[in-house]
């Protein structure tokens, strides 16, 4: 069919070839709807939400915003990558200890963002984790449960350290 | 529909001189929001965001040349943030940390919207726009680049490959207006910048195109006396004569031209006040 394409994405250290897909889908349609990763959430479409957040290359973008056939040859991080093997990330279990988590569906975006900020500052200062939160939309918590998930997992990581 | 994901330049003019119809992306930030809500539906995609030449930056004492598809995250700071003060301050404001990793000044000017965040700076510094095709690059002024909302002079044939940013002696700074911090679009935005003792102003999203405000630049040159009182006053309300703003689904024309008012006014004042 005209307009479709085979192209192969590696998506948490897997390729997963994409068959016959309509050359306009975004990476959050392609993740959820062909791939079978719903973990990343669709809201806006016009990335101003942030639900839809993965990690490309080391980079923190909205996957609605990323057209899915230009994302080969790219190293792509979904929430789903973050406990393959059952056990939750210190992130994940700070969001549920300090009851970071109501409706959930913004969840799995911040937890990606949070992920990707102390991956490159292991210390930052609140307007800091702000600044990096602020693409992430939250309609439930008023936020100041998940600033004291990023606090408590700064904590601990500092205290291990 | 067909995507295209040339990995060198020469690769991808030349796919642009066989496909002079295709939609060129960059981050994407802009064309996947009008393919999400099926207000378009490109047949023809060549994707620019993997070629290396258009990932260079070089800083040079007298201007810096960014490639066009750098990522706005890149000149919030560090040594590019550092180099141009006001594209810093433009690019801190552009969407989220999410958007200013994918966006850039490629995207930007190919949009080429009134409200595009980087637009004012490129004008108030008299940058330059690289225009490459199969047949070479050319260097065009801003000014003569953006000709109308969301119209530019690039050719079909034509990729925007890069911005040569001239750099100033003096203060420069940038400034909008919204409605909240992050995810915003300009409802007004200005760049000033002082170069020796010229001024220049440029105003954003008050008009079908970015406006340089030659009139009261030419008046504050005529000025006798810069720094008396009254001529910063006088500069925020000329800068809001010049504006062309109309009432839309973001603003009114009359906020628009209040914002312009303050923003210049505030804007020549820290500059002054350095």
């Amino acid at each position: 069919m005209s307009g479709h394409q085979n192209y192969t994405l590696n998506v948490n250290g897997t390729e997963h070839p994409v068959k016959d897909a309509w050359i306009g889908e975004s990476l959050l349609y392609v993740l959820r709807e062909r791939l079978g990763l719903p973990g990343s959430k669709g809201a806006c479409e016009q990335g101003e939400c942030g639900s839809c957040t993965v990690v490309i290359d080391g980079s923190a973008v909205c996957s609605c915003l990323v057209m899915a056939a230009t994302a080969v040859d790219s190293q792509i991080a979904t929430i789903e990558g973050l406990a393959e093997d059952g056990t939750l990330t210190d992130v994940q279990e700070a969001f549920i200890t300090e009851g970071a988590v109501q409706c959930g569906f913004c969840t799995p975006g911040l937890v990606m963002a949070v992920h990707h900020l102390l991956e490159s500052n292991d210390n930052p200062d609140e307007m800091t984790v702000k600044e990096a939160l602020s693409g992430n939309i939250c309609r439930c918590t008023g936020y100041g449960r998940i600033f004291a998930a990023v606090d408590a997992v700064i904590a601990q990581r500092q205290a291990g350290k | 529909m067909t995507v295209f994901i040339p990995r060198s330049l020469q690769e991808a003019t030349d796919l642009i001189a066989e496909h002079p119809d295709a939609h060129l992306l960059t981050g994407g930030t802009d064309l996947m929001v009008e393919v999400n809500f099926n207000h378009r539906r490109p047949e023809k995609v060549i994707s620019l965001g993997k070629i290396e030449e258009l990932h260079q930056v070089t800083i040079n004492d007298d201007h810096v040349i960014i490639g066009a598809a750098v990522p706005y995250a890149q000149m919030e700071k560090g040594e590019l943030g550092e180099s141009l003060p006001a594209l810093a301050e433009a690019a801190r404001t552009v969407g989220s940390p999410q958007i200013r990793a994918a966006g850039s000044l490629g995207g930007n000017l190919g949009t080429c919207s009134p409200a595009g965040d980087s637009l004012p700076v490129l004008s108030a510094t008299n940058s330059l726009v690289h225009l490459t095709s199969a047949g070479g690059t050319r260097m065009v002024p801003f000014s003569e680049f953006m000709i109308g909302p969301k119209r530019n002079s690039r050719q079909p044939h034509e990729i925007i490959t890069a911005v040569t940013v001239p750099r100033t002696c003096g203060w420069q700074g940038y400034a909008k207006v919204g409605t909240r911090n992050a995810m915003v679009i300009s409802v007004a935005s200005a760049c000033v910048v002082f170069h020796d003792d010229e001024l220049r102003i440029a105003l954003g999203s008050v008009g079908p195109t970015i406006i340089r405000c030659t009139d009261t630049e030419n008046w504050y040159q005529s000025l006798a006396s810069k720094k008396s009182t009254g001529v910063s006053l006088e500069i925020g309300s000329r800068a809001s004569q010049e504006s062309r703003p109309i009432d839309d689904h973001r603003s009114t024309a009359d906020y628009r031209r209040h914002a312009i008012k303050v923003l210049a006014q505030r804007l020549f004042e820290r500059g002054m006040s350095k």
